[in-house]
Parts: structure tokens; C-alpha cells; sequence
């Protein structure tokens, strides 16, 4: 260790243990992936949010509790089939959760600790009830006698932007997980790493969606708003920042069922929207920034006209090959109509991450991009799920990715 | 173009209907020159499907987002015709926004600025002391907003006096030796609200040095947004004034280098007023249609005066509150009103690069 924990503790806040634990993450041994006690203290911990009448408030606290449940573990672990043995975790990994996605930290710490992991989790510093929650939790279980060890798995940090605490903590990691923007990254990567450690970036990333316009067209009344629900959670829910959001909307069709297909779509979007999402006023004037960019820089394009500012579309009749330049949160889409979806080949670039469906195969679309041999898109997901969170994300297994294979002949 | 008579209307003086008309005129003939001469204009107009020639009200025209002017180099004249460009304060970094102005241009902002601050400071030009330094505009070719402001303020005074040295530091004797020399007569005082707080206000509070400015009239701008920091109310700010130098007249005006020549000064009721050259709009975020007075809104500015770039009609970054029309007891007619500040930025949800801007923060203290 060529820094000692003590030069920087004070600048360093525990949320898990409270005490702090250092030393003893540091010198844990390792265990295999989906370790029995890591699992058990999950689903104690599952049990503890969902019984917690605060936790309620929150859908992401609820939704992260589902996922410890023991069954959905047993579910992610059986998917591994036996490629898992022989596995055992890298050592330590350090996180660096995200500062705006509340939740983050838990699930890139629950990835760490069934990877087989000890870790070190960076936490937002602002202050998210999410955090306080989760945490709360954490230390409530682990106060029972059989859980005494899983003060020695993990912790949960925060601290203030600082060279020598983010130097420290690298030092000391296998693997550290950067959650965050290219600036971020870049920023962190100051901080060296020990040579036999490796990293996990999650870079800016855009998303799009493919829409079959038959498929809208012939939908009834019920099938329309539960999508329109399932949009909403892709987009709105997170004023469209996530990463994982649809920034662009391909439309499969001819012109005629494109056109239906689109105005039976944005109703029910407006019907959904209108009364719940409240538009901050500085996202309709960066919209409005975004729109005249459009304008003023792309050819054979058309600003569509809306009743206000909730939903901003932008018409492309040919797709440009800096698309992420024109993207804006707050319910802003490129939209592009084509009845061949090679079409978009050119412009899927290693940017690209989600592609959400309605109406087409799963399937399919991966053969797509296998047959392409394209360099972006990561994910296939039907519309709803951009944000549900599994442990293959943007293209890497998180599990395999922060475990090592022990070979023997 | 504004017509001599035009511009020798008396700047408060017209009625809502006689102003509505007045400025939709004018400000017609800009929409349509720039759609015709500014290539980026023409093409965010017609990506909007707009037509220029169905237009019965200026505030149907398009507004463009300042912000537009960080992106684009927009202007309605050829190059050689721009004889000054004027560009936004902006922190190391940030992209700033560039105003292209042609030979008329300039000087109908110079004229329009006469007529604004004579209606406060009367017609006689008289010695002036300039608030800041003088290093703001030592250079000429590219103005900051803090320079053109005192250049384009400059023609009101006859002798003039920078306040402060190359490292803002109160020159107090030298202020002393003007006043002398100016006993007896108005003196202008000009610069920027926060500057005048921290290298005016508090010098002269620390050294215990008492002027008399009771002849003098203030014009201030720039913005509360420091000062509210530093929770600085405008009436403590006019009542420090007078605390230390014994000056009564202080008037905040808020404008922006986008529009400059055009602004808006406060009255002797603390309200902005906008002359017959300009106007506010206050519009709902949500769909930018127009507040009623007393909402708050995104404000929008028009000038009669941008003929060399598209900036006739804007969205600022700014709220404000619309408080009435033609009925400010001060006596001027036009639109009166408040700004509140810039406009929230947003809280981001979803993923960015918040531990990059932490650094950068934390880089700057």
C-alpha cells in the first residue's frame, strides 16, 4: 500500500460500517461469485427495505429491494449455467457511483460483492434519502451475529472531490468501476492503478429506439397506454438523461403508416405526460436551443409542431453521423422514417448503447447488429426496460468482468 | 431603420397601442431582413414553417435563444461591414457570445443610450467617474460586455476618472482631487453592481473615508446575482451608497450585450421601465405563451436596434415579472418590471459528469 489509509481518513465519511473498515476490506480474502453469505445478508436486506415505511416512497429503493430477493439472485445465478466455476472474485473493486442516479451505488455494489468482491463504494455526496435508506439498512442487518463478517465486504463512502483520497483508494483496488461521464473518466484516470488492476467504464453513452409502424397502428386503447407508461419510464421518469434513454426514433414503415403510426403514438405520450411531468424552465429553453442547432445545421429536416414544450420532435429525412451533437434532455427526439432499417448501419457508432423495440424481434435486431458488425449497441430491450438494471451492462458482464478464472489442466 | 423624428420621440412617451404599433413596424422589417441576409436565421424560420409575411404582432416573431450566439457567428451584414464586435462576459472556458455590429448599428445604440440615460441624467454632459478600471478596455479590438458598457456610458461625461488602478484598487486621492475640482456640479457615477459593492462600497467603509456624491447620480448594472450572495438587498445597496459618499440618485439598469443601447433603467419607484425602442415579454416555461403581469416567466427582450445581426427578438436566460403598463406612478409610460434572476439550473437526473464539474470547482477555489 504506498499510502496509509490514516493520511486521509478525515476527509473520508463511512455510511457503511459507520466505524469504517479499511483494513479489514483490504485484507478479507476473496470468495467465489453468488458466495452463500453474500447472498443471504441480500436478501435480509431485501427484507428490511421492503418492510421499511420510508423505503416506500421511493420506487427505486423498492425496486433494488426486489432485485436482492434470494429468488431473482437464484434466478441471475442460474442464468450462468456453470460458467461461474472455477470463478472467484478479483479482490477489492472500487466503485465510483454516478452523483444523480441516487440508486446507482447499490446495484454497482451488489454487482461487486456477487462478482466475489470486497468493495469500496462511492457514493453520491449530495444528500439522497436513497442513500441514507439503503445504508440504513445495511448496517441494521448486519448487526445480527451471522452477518458479524460482511463488516470485512464492504463499504460505503462518500467524500468530496480530492486527488489524495481518490489516489488512495485506486491504490488499493483490482478493479475500479467508473460510473459517469467521459469528463469523469477522464478526471479519475489521474489517479494510477496497481498494474494487475483493471477498469470498467461506463462512458457517455445514447440510446435509440425502433418502432414498427404497422405494429402502433394495430394496437387497441390498452396495449397504447401501457406503452405510452412503458416510454414514460424510459424517458420522462429521468427527465431522458439516463444514458439508456431514446434519443432518436426509427420508424419502420412507409410514409402513410408511419405518419398514423406517429400521431396515434404521441397522443397517447401527451394523454400520459401532460398532467405528471413538470418541465424544468431551464430544459424548454436548452429544447428550444437544441431545435434552432437542428435547424440551423442539418439539411432535410422539420421541426414538428406541438402544442408546448413537453414533447419536442425533430423530423430527419437523412440521418447525420454526429447525431449524439443534436440530442437534449427533457423529451427531445429525433425522429427518422425508413422502411429498411440498414438504413441506419452508417451512423450506429460505439456511442450508442440501448436499442428499445415495439413491435419487432429481439432477436432479429441482435442478428443485426452481429450481421453489421457494428461497433455500437449493447443492449436490446423492449420499450420500458432501458433503465431496468442486469448485470450485463453496456457490453460488459459484470460478474465475469470482475471475477478471475482459476484454470486447471 | 429608425427615422430621425423617430429617434427624437421622447423614450417614455408612447401609449400601449401607439408603442404596439410602433415597434411591430419596425420590428417586421428586421425579421425580414435578417431572414433575407443571415443564412442561419432564414434557416430556423423555415424549419419552423414560419412566414415572415403574416406577421400582425411583434410578439408572434420567433424568438432565438441567447445561447444561439455562443454557437453561431450570426450576422445580417458581409464581414467587412462589421466595425466592432462585442462579446458576453464569460468565465474562463465558457464559450462567449459574439455581436457583429455594422457602422449604423453602432451608432444607433450610441443614440438610442443618449436618449435613455438623458431622461434620467438630463441633456448636459458632465463629469464622470468610472466606477472600475481602466485596464477593462485597454483592449479595443475585442469588447467585453464590462467595456463596451463603459465606453457606450463614457459619452455622457465631459472629464472622466477611473476609480480604481490596474489592480482595482480605490484611487482615493485622485477622487478626491476630481471632486474638488467638480464642486458644485453633477458628477455621473457608472459601473457594475458587484464591483461597485466590493472595490467601492467596502474600500470606502474600511478606510473610513467619507466622499460627497450628493450631487451625484449612479447608474449601475450587471446583476444582483453576486450580491444576493452576499445577501445584499437593492435597498441596502442604495442605502450603504449613501452611507458612505451621501449619494440619493441610484438607478440599477438591466441590458444585455446582445441588445445593448436599449436598456432598461429603474425609476424613482425601483421598477425597470422599457422605452419605445424595446420591450419584455415574461412567457411560461411550459409553453411559451405570455404571462400574465405579475407571473413569472422567461423574458424575452426586443430592440428595435440589431440591423447587423438577428438578435431583434430574444429569450434570455433570465425571469422577471411584468408589473404593469403605462401606469407606473413615476410617470413613464411603456411596460414596467422586475427581474428575479437567471433561471434555475436544472437538478440533472440520469448519468453525467458531475465528479468532472466537482473537480473544476474545486479547481477554481
Amino acid at each position: 500500500m504506498p499510502q496509509e489509509f490514516s493520511a486521509i481518513q478525515n476527509e473520508v465519511k463511512f455510511l457503511f460500517p459507520t466505524l469504517g473498515n479499511i483494513d479489514g476490506v483490504a485484507n478479507h480474502r476473496s470468495f467465489a461469485p453468488f458466495d452463500g453469505l453474500v447472498c443471504a445478508f441480500l436478501n435480509e436486506v431485501s427484507k428490511k427495505l421492503l418492510a421499511d415505511n420510508e423505503a416506500k416512497a421511493y420506487p427505486d429503493v423498492v425496486t433494488f429491494a426486489f432485485f436482492c430477493r434470494k429468488a431473482n439472485i437464484e434466478q441471475i445465478k442460474n442464468t450462468y449455467d456453470g460458467r461461474l466455476h472455477g470463478r472467484l472474485g478479483r479482490g477489492v473493486t472500487f466503485h465510483i457511483a454516478p452523483s444523480n442516479v441516487p440508486i446507482n451505488f447499490a446495484y454497482t455494489l451488489v454487482a461487486g460483492l456477487l462478482a466475489g468482491n470486497r468493495c469500496v463504494v462511492r457514493a453520491s455526496s449530495k444528500d439522497f434519502a436513497q442513500t441514507r435508506i439503503v445504508c440504513k439498512a445495511f448496517c441494521s442487518v448486519a448487526k445480527k451475529p451471522e452477518y458479524e463478517d460482511v463488516k470485512n465486504f464492504f463499504s460505503v463512502v462518500m467524500f468530496n472531490h480530492s486527488a489524495k483520497v481518490m489516489d488512495f483508494f485506486s491504490s488499493i483496488c483490482d478493479v475500479r468501476v467508473i460510473w459517469g461521464g467521459d469528463n469523469t473518466i477522464v478526471e479519475i484516470r489521474k489517479s494510477p492503478l496497481q498494474p494487475r488492476a483493471t477498469e470498467i467504464t461506463f462512458a457517455d453513452r445514447y440510446s435509440f429506439a425502433v418502432f414498427d409502424a404497422k405494429y402502433v397502428t394495430l394496437m387497441n386503447d390498452d396495449e397504447m397506454k401501457k406503452v405510452a407508461q412503458a416510454f414514460y419510464n424510459d424517458t420522462y421518469l429521468y427527465d431522458q438523461n439516463a444514458c439508456s434513454s431514446p434519443r432518436l426514433i426509427v420508424w419502420l414503415g412507409n410514409k402513410e403508416l408511419c405518419d398514423k403510426a406517429k400521431e396515434k403514438f404521441w397522443n397517447a405520450i401527451y394523454e400520459n405526460i401532460s398532467s405528471k411531468y413538470s418541465l424544468a424552465p431551464i430544459l424548454s429553453v436548452d429544447k428550444l436551443t437544441a431545435r434552432y442547432k437542428c435547424a440551423v445545421e442539418l439539411d432535410a429536416m422539420k421541426i414538428e409542431q406541438s402544442q408546448d414544450n413537453l414533447i419536442t420532435r425533430i423530423q430527419l429525412n437523412s440521418l447525420p453521423q454526429n447525431l449524439n451533437e443534436y440530442i437534449c434532455a427533457g423529451g427531445f427526439y429525433l425522429e427518422y422514417d425508413t422502411e429498411n432499417l440498414a438504413n441506419i448501419v452508417p451512423v450506429v457508432t460505439r456511442k450508442f448503447q440501448t436499442l428499445s423495440y415495439l413491435g419487432a424481434d429481439a432477436a432479429d435486431l441482435q442478428n443485426f447488429v452481429a450481421q453489421n458488425g457494428l461497433s455500437g449497441i449493447d443492449r436490446i430491450v423492449p420499450v420500458g426496460k432501458t433503465a431496468d438494471f442486469a448485470f450485463v451492462w453496456d457490453g460488459y458482464d459484470l460478474i465475469e468482468t470482475m471475477s478471475r478464472m482459476v484454470s486447471a489442466v | 431603420m429608425l427615422t430621425e423624428e423617430e429617434l427624437n420621440i421622447p423614450p417614455y412617451s408612447l401609449s400601449k397601442d401607439e408603442k404596439r404599433t410602433f415597434l411591430t413596424k419596425h420590428l417586421v422589417a428586421l425579421t425580414r431582413q435578417h431572414y433575407e441576409h443571415c443564412a442561419e436565421y432564414k434557416k430556423i424560420l423555415n424549419a419552423i414553417s414560419f412566414d415572415i409575411n403574416n406577421i400582425s404582432d411583434y410578439s408572434q416573431i420567433p424568438f432565438l435563444p441567447v445561447r444561439l450566439f455562443k454557437e453561431y457567428e450570426l450576422k445580417s451584414v458581409p464581414t467587412e461591414s462589421v466595425v466592432k464586435t462585442l462579446t458576453s462576459s464569460g468565465t474562463t472556458g465558457q464559450k462567449v457570445s459574439k455581436i457583429f455590429l455594422d457602422k449604423s448599428t453602432s451608432a444607433m445604440q450610441s443614440k438610442v443610450l443618449t436618449k435613455i440615460v438623458s431622461s434620467c441624467l438630463g441633456k448636459q454632459r458632465v463629469p464622470m467617474l468610472i466606477l472600475d478600471s481602466s485596464a477593462v478596455i485597454k483592449n479595443r479590438a475585442m469588447f467585453s460586455a464590462r467595456g463596451a458598457g463603459i465606453l457606450g456610458f463614457s459619452i455622457f461625461g465631459t472629464d472622466r476618472l477611473y476609480a480604481l488602478d490596474d489592480e482595482m484598487n480605490l484611487n482615493v486621492d485622485a477622487i478626491k482631487a476630481f471632486l474638488e475640482k467638480h464642486q458644485g456640479e453633477t458628477i455621473f457615477l457608472f459601473g457594475f453592481t458587484f464591483m461597485i459593492w466590493l472595490h467601492f462600497y467596502k474600500e470606502l467603509k474600511k478606510l473610513s473615508v467619507k466622499l460627497d456624491l450628493s450631487k451625484g447620480v449612479l447608474i449601475h448594472g450587471g446583476g444582483w446575482k453576486k450580491l444576493v450572495n452576499e445577501a445584499v438587498s437593492p435597498e441596502m445597496f442604495k442605502l450603504a451608497l449613501h452611507e458612505v459618499c451621501g449619494i440619493n440618485r441610484v438607478y440599477d439598469y438591466y441590458g444585455m450585450v446582445e441588445q445593448t443601447g436599449s436598456i432598461y433603467v429603474e425609476c424613482e419607484c425601483g421598477h425597470l421601465h422599457t422605452s419605445i425602442f424595446s420591450d419584455i415579454i415574461c412567457r411560461r416555461p411550459k409553453d411559451f405563451s405570455e404571462c400574465e403581469w405579475g407571473e413569472e416567466g422567461l423574458v424575452e427582450v426586443v430592440s428595435v436596434l440589431p440591423e447587423s445581426y438577428p438578435g431583434h427578438v430574444l429569450l434570455t436566460e433570465d425571469v422577471g415579472v411584468v408589473l404593469g403598463e403605462d401606469d407606473c406612478p413615476c410617470g413613464r409610460k411603456g411596460k414596467y418590471f422586475r427581474i428575479n434572476g437567471r433561471i434555475k439550473n436544472a437538478e440533472i437526473r440520469g448519468c453525467s459528469d458531475t465528479y468532472a464539474a466537482e473537480a473544476s470547482n474545486a479547481a477554481r477555489v
